[in-house]
Protein backbone atom coordinates (compact mmCIF):
# COMPACT_ATOMS: atom_id res chain seq x y z
CA UNK A 1 0.00 0.00 0.00
CA UNK A 2 1.31 3.45 -0.85
CA UNK A 3 1.97 5.75 2.11
CA UNK A 4 -0.84 8.09 3.07
CA UNK A 5 -0.53 11.63 1.73
CA UNK A 6 0.86 14.02 4.33
CA UNK A 7 -1.00 17.27 4.94
CA UNK A 8 0.65 18.50 8.14
CA UNK A 9 1.89 22.03 7.56
CA UNK A 10 0.50 22.10 4.02
CA UNK A 11 -1.82 24.66 2.41
CA UNK A 12 -5.20 23.83 0.93
CA UNK A 13 -5.43 26.42 -1.83
CA UNK A 14 -6.88 24.61 -4.82
CA UNK A 15 -8.32 21.18 -5.48
CA UNK A 16 -6.05 21.17 -8.52
CA UNK A 17 -3.18 20.61 -6.08
CA UNK A 18 -4.80 17.45 -4.71
CA UNK A 19 -4.39 13.94 -6.05
CA UNK A 20 -7.19 11.40 -5.87
CA UNK A 21 -5.32 9.66 -3.03
CA UNK A 22 -5.12 12.99 -1.24
CA UNK A 23 -8.82 13.67 -1.63
CA UNK A 24 -9.74 10.14 -0.52
CA UNK A 25 -7.55 10.52 2.54
CA UNK A 26 -9.22 13.82 3.49
CA UNK A 27 -12.65 12.20 3.10
CA UNK A 28 -11.56 9.22 5.22
CA UNK A 29 -10.34 11.53 7.97
CA UNK A 30 -13.61 13.50 7.77
CA UNK A 31 -15.44 10.23 8.39
CA UNK A 32 -13.56 9.79 11.67
CA UNK A 33 -14.63 13.29 12.69
CA UNK A 34 -18.35 12.54 12.63
CA UNK A 35 -18.53 11.10 16.18
CA UNK A 36 -16.20 13.86 17.45
CA UNK A 37 -18.47 16.52 15.96
CA UNK A 38 -21.18 15.23 18.25
CA UNK A 39 -19.15 14.48 21.37
CA UNK A 40 -16.52 17.20 21.10
CA UNK A 41 -12.76 16.61 21.30
CA UNK A 42 -9.60 18.26 22.54
CA UNK A 43 -7.57 17.18 19.52
CA UNK A 44 -6.66 20.79 18.68
CA UNK A 45 -6.51 22.18 22.22
CA UNK A 46 -4.14 25.13 22.35
CA UNK A 47 -4.29 25.69 18.60
CA UNK A 48 -5.52 28.98 17.19
CA UNK A 49 -7.24 29.51 13.86
CA UNK A 50 -7.30 33.00 12.31
CA UNK A 51 -10.09 33.77 9.87
CA UNK A 52 -9.23 36.54 7.41
CA UNK A 53 -12.50 37.20 5.63
CA UNK A 54 -12.11 40.07 3.20
CA UNK A 55 -15.48 39.24 1.72
CA UNK A 56 -18.71 38.73 3.59
CA UNK A 57 -19.61 35.18 4.47
CA UNK A 58 -21.64 33.70 7.23
CA UNK A 59 -21.87 29.97 6.75
CA UNK A 60 -18.30 29.21 5.66
CA UNK A 61 -16.87 31.20 8.54
CA UNK A 62 -19.29 29.73 11.06
CA UNK A 63 -18.53 26.27 9.75
CA UNK A 64 -14.77 26.73 10.19
CA UNK A 65 -15.22 28.30 13.63
CA UNK A 66 -17.52 25.55 14.76
CA UNK A 67 -15.12 22.91 13.40
CA UNK A 68 -12.22 24.46 15.32
CA UNK A 69 -14.26 24.79 18.46
CA UNK A 70 -15.48 21.18 18.38
CA UNK A 71 -11.87 20.03 18.21
CA UNK A 72 -10.99 22.12 21.27
CA UNK A 73 -9.18 24.94 19.45
CA UNK A 74 -9.94 28.64 19.40
CA UNK A 75 -10.57 31.21 16.67
CA UNK A 76 -9.89 34.86 16.08
CA UNK A 77 -10.14 37.08 13.04
CA UNK A 78 -12.37 39.44 11.13
CA UNK A 79 -15.38 38.88 8.93
CA UNK A 80 -15.38 42.20 7.13
CA UNK A 81 -12.64 44.69 6.42
CA UNK A 82 -14.44 47.61 8.07
CA UNK A 83 -12.42 48.92 10.98
CA UNK A 84 -9.33 46.83 10.16
CA UNK A 85 -5.93 47.90 8.86
CA UNK A 86 -7.08 46.68 5.45
CA UNK A 87 -9.42 49.64 5.33
CA UNK A 88 -6.37 51.84 5.94
CA UNK A 89 -4.89 50.46 2.75
CA UNK A 90 -2.80 47.56 4.02
CA UNK A 91 -2.20 44.93 1.37
CA UNK A 92 -2.95 41.24 1.76
CA UNK A 93 0.71 40.25 1.90
CA UNK A 94 1.26 42.47 4.96
CA UNK A 95 -1.96 41.37 6.68
CA UNK A 96 -0.85 37.74 6.31
CA UNK A 97 2.63 38.44 7.68
CA UNK A 98 1.14 40.15 10.72
CA UNK A 99 -1.67 37.73 11.55
CA UNK A 100 0.43 34.57 11.11
CA UNK A 101 2.17 35.52 14.35
CA UNK A 102 -1.08 35.15 16.28
CA UNK A 103 -2.29 31.80 14.94
CA UNK A 104 -1.44 28.27 13.80
CA UNK A 105 -3.60 28.22 10.67
CA UNK A 106 -5.04 30.93 8.42
CA UNK A 107 -8.44 30.71 6.75
CA UNK A 108 -8.61 33.22 3.90
CA UNK A 109 -11.58 34.43 1.95
CA UNK A 110 -10.90 37.20 -0.52
CA UNK A 111 -12.68 38.75 -3.52
CA UNK A 112 -9.59 38.48 -5.74
CA UNK A 113 -8.69 35.33 -7.64
CA UNK A 114 -5.38 33.83 -6.64
CA UNK A 115 -5.51 35.60 -3.25
CA UNK A 116 -5.18 32.39 -1.25
CA UNK A 117 -2.26 31.23 -3.42
CA UNK A 118 -0.50 34.50 -2.75
CA UNK A 119 -1.33 34.41 0.97
CA UNK A 120 0.20 30.91 1.13
CA UNK A 121 3.33 32.22 -0.54
CA UNK A 122 3.83 34.80 2.20
CA UNK A 123 2.62 32.74 5.16
CA UNK A 124 4.78 30.51 7.32
CA UNK A 125 1.69 28.71 8.69
CA UNK A 126 -0.81 26.67 6.64
CA UNK A 127 -3.37 28.60 4.61
CA UNK A 128 -6.80 27.21 3.80
CA UNK A 129 -8.66 28.87 0.95
CA UNK A 130 -12.23 29.65 1.99
CA UNK A 131 -13.13 31.17 -1.37
CA UNK A 132 -11.07 33.33 -3.71
CA UNK A 133 -13.24 35.51 -5.98
CA UNK A 134 -14.95 33.51 -8.69
CA UNK A 135 -12.01 31.12 -8.79
CA UNK A 136 -12.15 28.33 -6.21
CA UNK A 137 -13.60 27.13 -2.96
CA UNK A 138 -11.79 23.86 -2.24
CA UNK A 139 -13.34 22.89 1.11
CA UNK A 140 -16.79 23.29 -0.42
CA UNK A 141 -15.79 20.90 -3.23
CA UNK A 142 -14.44 18.42 -0.70
CA UNK A 143 -17.60 18.51 1.39
CA UNK A 144 -19.62 18.04 -1.81
CA UNK A 145 -17.60 14.93 -2.64
CA UNK A 146 -18.07 13.73 0.91
CA UNK A 147 -21.83 14.21 0.60
CA UNK A 148 -21.92 12.21 -2.66
CA UNK A 149 -19.85 9.44 -1.11
CA UNK A 150 -22.08 9.30 1.97
CA UNK A 151 -25.28 9.29 -0.06
CA UNK A 152 -24.22 6.85 -2.76
CA UNK A 153 -21.44 4.82 -1.17
CA UNK A 154 -19.01 5.77 -3.93
CA UNK A 155 -18.17 8.70 -6.17
CA UNK A 156 -17.06 6.49 -9.07
CA UNK A 157 -19.82 5.56 -11.49
CA UNK A 158 -21.92 8.63 -10.74
CA UNK A 159 -23.57 10.96 -13.28
CA UNK A 160 -23.32 14.46 -11.90
CA UNK A 161 -25.12 17.51 -13.26
CA UNK A 162 -23.76 20.93 -12.29
CA UNK A 163 -26.53 23.42 -12.91
CA UNK A 164 -26.78 27.21 -12.99
CA UNK A 165 -23.93 29.70 -12.89
CA UNK A 166 -20.92 27.73 -14.07
CA UNK A 167 -18.97 30.80 -15.10
CA UNK A 168 -18.76 32.77 -11.88
CA UNK A 169 -19.64 30.01 -9.41
CA UNK A 170 -16.40 29.15 -7.63
CA UNK A 171 -17.87 26.10 -5.94
CA UNK A 172 -18.60 24.46 -9.30
CA UNK A 173 -15.10 25.21 -10.57
CA UNK A 174 -13.55 23.45 -7.62
CA UNK A 175 -16.11 20.65 -7.70
CA UNK A 176 -15.58 19.98 -11.42
CA UNK A 177 -11.82 19.71 -10.89
CA UNK A 178 -12.32 17.41 -7.92
CA UNK A 179 -14.88 15.19 -9.65
CA UNK A 180 -12.55 14.76 -12.62
CA UNK A 181 -10.29 12.68 -10.38
CA UNK A 182 -13.06 10.05 -10.28
CA UNK A 183 -14.85 7.96 -12.88
CA UNK A 184 -17.89 10.17 -13.37
CA UNK A 185 -20.05 11.50 -16.17
CA UNK A 186 -20.25 15.24 -15.91
CA UNK A 187 -23.19 17.24 -17.25
CA UNK A 188 -22.69 20.99 -17.32
CA UNK A 189 -26.04 22.75 -17.56
CA UNK A 190 -26.14 26.54 -17.75
CA UNK A 191 -27.44 29.50 -19.75
CA UNK A 192 -25.16 30.21 -22.73
CA UNK A 193 -23.55 33.27 -21.12
CA UNK A 194 -22.81 31.38 -17.91
CA UNK A 195 -21.07 28.37 -19.46
CA UNK A 196 -18.25 26.70 -17.58
CA UNK A 197 -14.96 28.61 -17.79
CA UNK A 198 -12.80 27.39 -20.60
CA UNK A 199 -9.75 26.59 -18.47
CA UNK A 200 -11.83 24.37 -16.20
CA UNK A 201 -13.65 22.75 -19.11
CA UNK A 202 -10.44 21.98 -21.00
CA UNK A 203 -8.75 20.36 -18.07
CA UNK A 204 -11.76 18.43 -16.84
CA UNK A 205 -12.79 17.08 -20.26
CA UNK A 206 -9.32 15.57 -20.64
CA UNK A 207 -10.12 13.26 -17.75
CA UNK A 208 -13.85 12.53 -17.71
CA UNK A 209 -16.78 12.48 -20.11
CA UNK A 210 -18.38 15.94 -20.23
CA UNK A 211 -21.58 17.08 -21.86
CA UNK A 212 -22.67 20.71 -21.98
CA UNK A 213 -26.30 21.72 -22.31
CA UNK A 214 -28.73 24.54 -21.57
CA UNK A 215 -31.61 22.22 -20.70
CA UNK A 216 -32.01 20.72 -17.25
CA UNK A 217 -35.38 19.20 -18.13
CA UNK A 218 -33.84 17.15 -20.92
CA UNK A 219 -31.00 15.77 -18.83
CA UNK A 220 -32.73 15.39 -15.47
CA UNK A 221 -33.57 11.67 -15.97
CA UNK A 222 -29.86 10.91 -16.56
CA UNK A 223 -28.55 12.43 -13.34
CA UNK A 224 -27.61 10.74 -10.06
CA UNK A 225 -26.52 14.02 -8.53
CA UNK A 226 -28.42 17.23 -9.29
CA UNK A 227 -26.13 20.01 -8.11
CA UNK A 228 -28.04 23.28 -8.23
CA UNK A 229 -26.36 26.68 -7.85
CA UNK A 230 -27.57 30.21 -7.44
CA UNK A 231 -27.10 32.67 -10.25
CA UNK A 232 -25.07 35.23 -8.34
CA UNK A 233 -26.29 38.76 -8.88
CA UNK A 234 -23.18 40.18 -7.18
CA UNK A 235 -20.82 38.75 -9.83
CA UNK A 236 -22.49 40.55 -12.75
CA UNK A 237 -20.99 43.85 -13.84
CA UNK A 238 -24.03 44.41 -16.05
CA UNK A 239 -27.35 43.96 -14.24
CA UNK A 240 -29.25 43.74 -17.53
CA UNK A 241 -27.33 40.52 -18.22
CA UNK A 242 -28.36 39.20 -14.81
CA UNK A 243 -32.02 39.95 -15.48
CA UNK A 244 -31.83 37.88 -18.67
CA UNK A 245 -30.67 34.72 -16.94
CA UNK A 246 -32.03 34.87 -13.39
CA UNK A 247 -34.56 32.18 -12.75
CA UNK A 248 -33.24 30.06 -15.66
CA UNK A 249 -33.59 26.86 -13.65
CA UNK A 250 -36.14 26.10 -11.01
CA UNK A 251 -36.35 22.65 -9.54
CA UNK A 252 -39.65 21.63 -7.96
CA UNK A 253 -40.89 18.45 -6.33
CA UNK A 254 -43.04 17.88 -9.39
CA UNK A 255 -40.06 18.19 -11.75
CA UNK A 256 -38.25 15.66 -9.59
CA UNK A 257 -40.83 13.01 -10.36
CA UNK A 258 -38.99 12.69 -13.70
CA UNK A 259 -35.63 12.23 -11.98
CA UNK A 260 -34.01 8.94 -10.99
CA UNK A 261 -35.57 7.58 -7.80
CA UNK A 262 -32.29 7.51 -5.92
CA UNK A 263 -30.97 10.81 -7.31
CA UNK A 264 -29.88 13.45 -4.83
CA UNK A 265 -30.30 17.23 -4.95
CA UNK A 266 -27.40 19.27 -3.65
CA UNK A 267 -26.87 23.02 -3.33
CA UNK A 268 -23.96 24.97 -1.79
CA UNK A 269 -26.51 27.44 -0.28
CA UNK A 270 -27.70 30.12 -0.01
CA UNK A 271 -30.48 29.40 -2.48
CA UNK A 272 -32.91 31.90 -3.92
CA UNK A 273 -35.57 30.29 -6.09
CA UNK A 274 -33.65 27.61 -7.99
CA UNK A 275 -34.74 24.89 -5.57
CA UNK A 276 -38.39 25.22 -4.54
CA UNK A 277 -39.18 24.76 -0.83
CA UNK A 278 -41.35 21.73 -1.66
CA UNK A 279 -38.16 19.84 -2.59
CA UNK A 280 -37.00 20.08 1.05
CA UNK A 281 -39.33 17.34 2.18
CA UNK A 282 -38.47 14.89 -0.59
CA UNK A 283 -35.91 12.14 -0.05
CA UNK A 284 -33.82 13.72 -2.81
CA UNK A 285 -32.94 16.80 -0.76
CA UNK A 286 -29.40 16.64 0.66
CA UNK A 287 -28.50 20.31 0.98
CA UNK A 288 -28.98 20.60 4.70
CA UNK A 289 -27.04 17.39 5.26
CA UNK A 290 -24.30 18.99 3.15
CA UNK A 291 -23.99 21.67 5.84
CA UNK A 292 -23.34 19.01 8.49
CA UNK A 293 -20.86 17.24 6.24
CA UNK A 294 -19.18 20.60 5.70
CA UNK A 295 -18.56 20.83 9.41
CA UNK A 296 -17.01 17.36 9.72
CA UNK A 297 -15.01 17.85 6.53
CA UNK A 298 -13.53 21.10 7.86
CA UNK A 299 -12.75 19.42 11.18
CA UNK A 300 -10.86 16.83 9.15
CA UNK A 301 -8.97 19.43 7.12
CA UNK A 302 -8.00 21.42 10.21
CA UNK A 303 -6.83 18.28 12.02
CA UNK A 304 -4.78 17.27 8.99
CA UNK A 305 -2.98 20.55 8.30
CA UNK A 306 -2.31 21.03 12.02
CA UNK A 307 -0.76 17.57 12.17
CA UNK A 308 -3.29 16.04 14.56
CA UNK A 309 -4.75 13.47 12.16
CA UNK B 1 16.37 30.91 -58.39
CA UNK B 2 19.51 30.58 -56.30
CA UNK B 3 19.43 30.85 -52.54
CA UNK B 4 21.46 34.06 -52.51
CA UNK B 5 18.98 35.83 -54.74
CA UNK B 6 16.18 34.86 -52.33
CA UNK B 7 18.06 36.53 -49.54
CA UNK B 8 18.00 39.76 -51.51
CA UNK B 9 14.40 40.29 -50.47
CA UNK B 10 15.89 42.48 -47.78
CA UNK B 11 19.28 44.12 -47.90
CA UNK B 12 22.00 42.94 -45.51
CA UNK B 13 22.52 45.09 -42.46
CA UNK B 14 25.83 46.23 -41.05
CA UNK B 15 25.08 46.15 -37.33
CA UNK B 16 21.90 45.19 -35.54
CA UNK B 17 19.47 42.29 -35.23
CA UNK B 18 17.78 40.01 -37.71
CA UNK B 19 14.76 38.18 -36.36
CA UNK B 20 14.08 35.32 -38.72
CA UNK B 21 11.51 32.50 -38.85
CA UNK B 22 8.77 34.60 -37.32
CA UNK B 23 5.38 32.91 -37.73
CA UNK B 24 3.95 34.31 -40.99
CA UNK B 25 1.87 37.41 -40.43
CA UNK B 26 3.38 38.28 -37.04
CA UNK B 27 6.26 40.59 -38.03
CA UNK B 28 4.32 43.70 -37.05
CA UNK B 29 3.42 42.13 -33.70
CA UNK B 30 7.12 41.51 -33.07
CA UNK B 31 7.90 45.17 -33.79
CA UNK B 32 5.03 46.18 -31.53
CA UNK B 33 6.18 44.18 -28.53
CA UNK B 34 9.72 45.45 -29.00
CA UNK B 35 8.32 48.98 -28.97
CA UNK B 36 9.76 49.75 -32.40
CA UNK B 37 7.53 52.11 -34.34
CA UNK B 38 10.01 53.50 -36.87
CA UNK B 39 10.38 56.85 -35.15
CA UNK B 40 13.60 55.73 -33.46
CA UNK B 41 15.45 56.65 -36.67
CA UNK B 42 17.08 53.23 -37.31
CA UNK B 43 16.55 51.43 -40.56
CA UNK B 44 13.91 48.73 -40.05
CA UNK B 45 13.08 46.23 -42.77
CA UNK B 46 10.11 43.93 -42.67
CA UNK B 47 9.50 41.01 -45.01
CA UNK B 48 6.23 39.15 -44.70
CA UNK B 49 5.09 35.81 -46.06
CA UNK B 50 8.54 34.95 -47.39
CA UNK B 51 9.02 31.35 -48.53
CA UNK B 52 11.49 29.61 -46.24
CA UNK B 53 13.88 26.87 -47.28
CA UNK B 54 11.25 24.38 -46.17
CA UNK B 55 8.81 26.14 -48.49
CA UNK B 56 6.64 27.35 -45.64
CA UNK B 57 5.86 31.02 -45.13
CA UNK B 58 7.62 33.12 -42.56
CA UNK B 59 8.26 36.76 -41.69
CA UNK B 60 11.62 38.45 -41.19
CA UNK B 61 12.44 41.66 -39.33
CA UNK B 62 15.79 43.44 -39.59
CA UNK B 63 16.61 46.25 -37.22
CA UNK B 64 19.71 48.30 -37.86
CA UNK B 65 21.89 49.50 -34.96
CA UNK B 66 20.00 47.73 -32.21
CA UNK B 67 20.84 44.51 -30.35
CA UNK B 68 18.08 42.78 -28.42
CA UNK B 69 18.26 42.31 -24.66
CA UNK B 70 17.45 38.86 -23.15
CA UNK B 71 14.05 40.03 -21.79
CA UNK B 72 13.11 41.13 -25.29
CA UNK B 73 14.01 37.72 -26.65
CA UNK B 74 11.59 36.09 -24.18
CA UNK B 75 8.85 38.45 -25.30
CA UNK B 76 9.38 37.41 -28.90
CA UNK B 77 9.20 33.76 -27.87
CA UNK B 78 5.69 34.38 -26.59
CA UNK B 79 4.30 35.23 -30.00
CA UNK B 80 6.84 33.74 -32.42
CA UNK B 81 8.03 30.48 -30.82
CA UNK B 82 10.10 29.34 -33.81
CA UNK B 83 11.97 32.61 -34.36
CA UNK B 84 15.75 32.91 -34.52
CA UNK B 85 17.66 35.96 -33.41
CA UNK B 86 20.81 36.88 -35.32
CA UNK B 87 22.98 39.58 -33.88
CA UNK B 88 24.89 41.17 -36.75
CA UNK B 89 28.20 42.96 -36.31
CA UNK B 90 30.01 44.33 -39.32
CA UNK B 91 27.80 42.39 -41.76
CA UNK B 92 28.60 39.07 -40.04
CA UNK B 93 26.37 36.96 -37.78
CA UNK B 94 28.07 37.40 -34.41
CA UNK B 95 25.48 35.44 -32.40
CA UNK B 96 22.63 33.24 -33.45
CA UNK B 97 20.02 31.97 -31.02
CA UNK B 98 16.68 30.31 -31.36
CA UNK B 99 14.14 31.87 -29.05
CA UNK B 100 13.03 29.57 -26.28
CA UNK B 101 10.23 30.11 -23.86
CA UNK B 102 11.26 29.35 -20.31
CA UNK B 103 8.96 26.96 -18.38
CA UNK B 104 8.05 29.80 -16.08
CA UNK B 105 7.59 33.37 -17.28
CA UNK B 106 8.06 36.10 -14.72
CA UNK B 107 7.44 39.79 -14.90
CA UNK B 108 7.29 40.51 -18.63
CA UNK B 109 3.52 40.39 -18.98
CA UNK B 110 0.49 40.86 -16.75
CA UNK B 111 -2.31 38.41 -16.08
CA UNK B 112 -5.26 39.10 -18.39
CA UNK B 113 -7.67 38.52 -15.52
CA UNK B 114 -8.52 41.92 -14.00
CA UNK B 115 -9.63 40.14 -10.81
CA UNK B 116 -6.29 38.38 -10.36
CA UNK B 117 -4.42 39.20 -7.16
CA UNK B 118 -1.28 39.87 -9.24
CA UNK B 119 -3.05 42.93 -10.72
CA UNK B 120 -4.01 44.37 -7.36
CA UNK B 121 -0.92 46.23 -6.21
CA UNK B 122 0.32 43.37 -4.01
CA UNK B 123 4.11 42.91 -3.80
CA UNK B 124 4.18 40.03 -6.29
CA UNK B 125 5.48 39.62 -9.80
CA UNK B 126 3.11 38.15 -12.39
CA UNK B 127 4.14 34.55 -12.96
CA UNK B 128 2.98 32.03 -15.55
CA UNK B 129 3.60 28.37 -16.18
CA UNK B 130 4.00 27.58 -19.87
CA UNK B 131 1.83 24.55 -20.67
CA UNK B 132 2.27 24.67 -24.45
CA UNK B 133 4.49 26.84 -26.64
CA UNK B 134 2.81 26.63 -30.06
CA UNK B 135 0.07 27.67 -30.00
CA UNK B 136 0.88 29.43 -26.78
CA UNK B 137 -0.95 28.35 -23.64
CA UNK B 138 0.16 29.46 -20.22
CA UNK B 139 -1.46 29.52 -16.82
CA UNK B 140 -1.29 32.23 -14.21
CA UNK B 141 0.43 30.87 -11.10
CA UNK B 142 -1.94 32.84 -8.89
CA UNK B 143 -5.44 32.72 -10.38
CA UNK B 144 -4.90 29.74 -12.77
CA UNK B 145 -6.39 31.71 -15.68
CA UNK B 146 -5.21 30.47 -19.09
CA UNK B 147 -3.51 33.03 -21.33
CA UNK B 148 -3.05 32.61 -25.06
CA UNK B 149 -1.25 34.54 -27.78
CA UNK B 150 -4.08 37.01 -28.33
CA UNK B 151 -4.18 37.83 -24.60
CA UNK B 152 -0.47 38.64 -24.74
CA UNK B 153 -0.80 40.75 -27.89
CA UNK B 154 -3.70 42.73 -26.42
CA UNK B 155 -1.38 44.04 -23.72
CA UNK B 156 1.02 45.51 -26.23
CA UNK B 157 -1.69 47.04 -28.41
CA UNK B 158 -3.62 48.53 -25.47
Amino acid sequence: MSPKPVFAGKDIVSVRDLSREGIDHILDVAETMEPLAKSGSDMLRGKIMATLFFEASTRTRLSFESAMSRLGGTSLGFSETKGTSVEKGENLADTVRVVENYADVLIVRHPLEGAARMAAEFSKIPVINAGSGAEEHPTQALLDLYTIRKARGSIDGTSVGLIGDLRYGRTVHSLAYALSQYKVNLFLISPEILRMRREVLEEVSNRVHVKESTSLRELLPELDVIYMTRIQKERFADLAEYEKVKGSYRLTAQELSKARKDSIVMHPLPRVDEVAPDVDNTKHAKYFEQVWYGLVLRMGVLALVLGAA
Amino acid sequence: MSRSSKELYVKKIKNGTVIDHISAGHALDVLKILGIDGREGHTVSVAMNVLSEKQSKKDIVKVESRELAPGEVDKIALIAPGATINIIRDYEVAEKTRVKLPDVIKGIIRCANPSCVSNAGEPVEPRFTVERTDPLKMRCYYCARIMEKQDVLKQFYA
